[in-house]
């Protein structure tokens, strides 16, 4: 049985060598393609998995997915140890070789570019949460003071009144956070990206995906020099200190999945122009 | 480097990277990125809809 090839990412060549038991995501090592000069960094994968119908199928599975997933990227972290990967997106699958190769014919001019430009860059994701659900207990102990001190010795349910209140003011600090949030991370958008090369929004997660606690307002990416990344995860936590019922989650460094955009065939417009 | 978090990555992150970014070359057996996209969306419809059940004391009732 021959397999298929799947496509992790395109490189230029590395000398060190990758870790000895890395593993590709059915299992086979990934190795190394050249053409013209580049790298294509592959492994065979069964068909009977990858080819179309299997792949649809499988790509619902969430378990499926996770494995396969956690697997490519295990494959783009070992490559950004020794090299600058430029990331292909994930399932990207061709019959065999010569199939990578007439990819990589067609798309070369496009990956050296790409690959220029993201050279020695990283990317950093960081999200902003607000915590809205600390809003609620702290809320309950100037509330329990009842507003008549009237009647007999048995203390009666809250009025509706009172629970309207109480309501009233766990949605407004809800709300409260909420903005807070928005505008804190408005302005560490701003401190960052402006320190960052590039940024892009990403949509905000949705909380019942990520199990996170809190509601996420805010998802970015941020492309930095490598070299540079010790003072932007900096900024992040000097940031983070200032920000009572405000959760600020940094992740990376990533290899630059959101920032081959230049390579879809349309151009993006770009408003922010200027130094 | 006073990293912050350095637990597993979290898998919504690493979608929306795997899913969302890298770069997208037409392979010969790849998925429409269209397709991609749909598989994101039922997975959260999916997710959602585990996460609502979970709470319902009433779903044993026959």
């Amino acid at each position: 049985m021959t397999g298929l090839r799947y496509v992790y990412a395109v490189c230029r060549p590395f000398r060190s060598a990758l870790q000895a038991q890395l593993s590709g995501v059915a299992g086979a090592p990934p190795k190394q393609l050249t053409h013209h000069g580049l790298i294509a960094v592959v492994s065979t994968v069964p068909e009977a998995d990858f080819a179309e119908e299997p792949l649809r199928a499988h790509l619902e599975d969430l378990d499926w997915l996770t494995a396969t997933a956690r697997a490519h990227q295990q494959v783009i972290d070992a490559l950004t140890v020794v090299t600058t990967p430029l990331p292909l997106r994930l399932a990207t699958v061709f019959r065999d070789d010569s199939g990578v190769r007439s990819m990589m014919e067609a798309r070369e001019e496009d990956f050296r570019r790409v690959l220029d430009r993201l050279e020695g860059r990283v990317e950093w994701g960081v999200k902003v949460y607000a915590e809205t659900e600390r809003a609620g207990p702290t809320e309950r102990a100037g509330l329990t003071e009842p507003a008549e001190t009237g009647g007999g010795p048995e203390p009666k349910a809250v009025s509706g009144r009172d629970y309207l209140r109480r309501r009233r003011m766990q949605t407004q600090a809800r709300e409260d956070v909420w903005h807070r949030a928005a505008a804190f991370a408005g302005r560490l958008h701003e401190t960052l990206s402006s320190f960052a090369e590039e940024s892009r929004l990403h949509a905000p997660q949705n909380s019942a995906l990520s199990r996170a606690s809190g509601q996420n307002v805010f998802n970015a990416a941020y492309l930095v020099p490598r070299a540079d990344s010790e003072e932007f995860v900096e900024l992040v936590d000097q940031a983070k200190d200032d920000a009572p019922g405000i959760r600020v989650e940094l992740t990376g460094p990533w290899a630059a999945y959101s920032f081959t955009g230049e390579f879809a065939e349309e151009e993006p417009d770009e408003p922010e122009v200027g130094p | 480097m006073t990293v912050v978090e350095r637990r597993e990555i979290a898998l919504v992150d690493l979608l929306d990277r795997l899913l969302a970014g890298g770069v997208v070359v037409t392979g010969d057996i790849t998925l429409r990125i269209a397709d991609v996209d749909l598989v994101r969306i039922d997975l959260n419809a999916l997710i959602s809809s585990v996460n609502e059940q979970v709470p319902s004391p009433w779903g044993e009732l026959t």
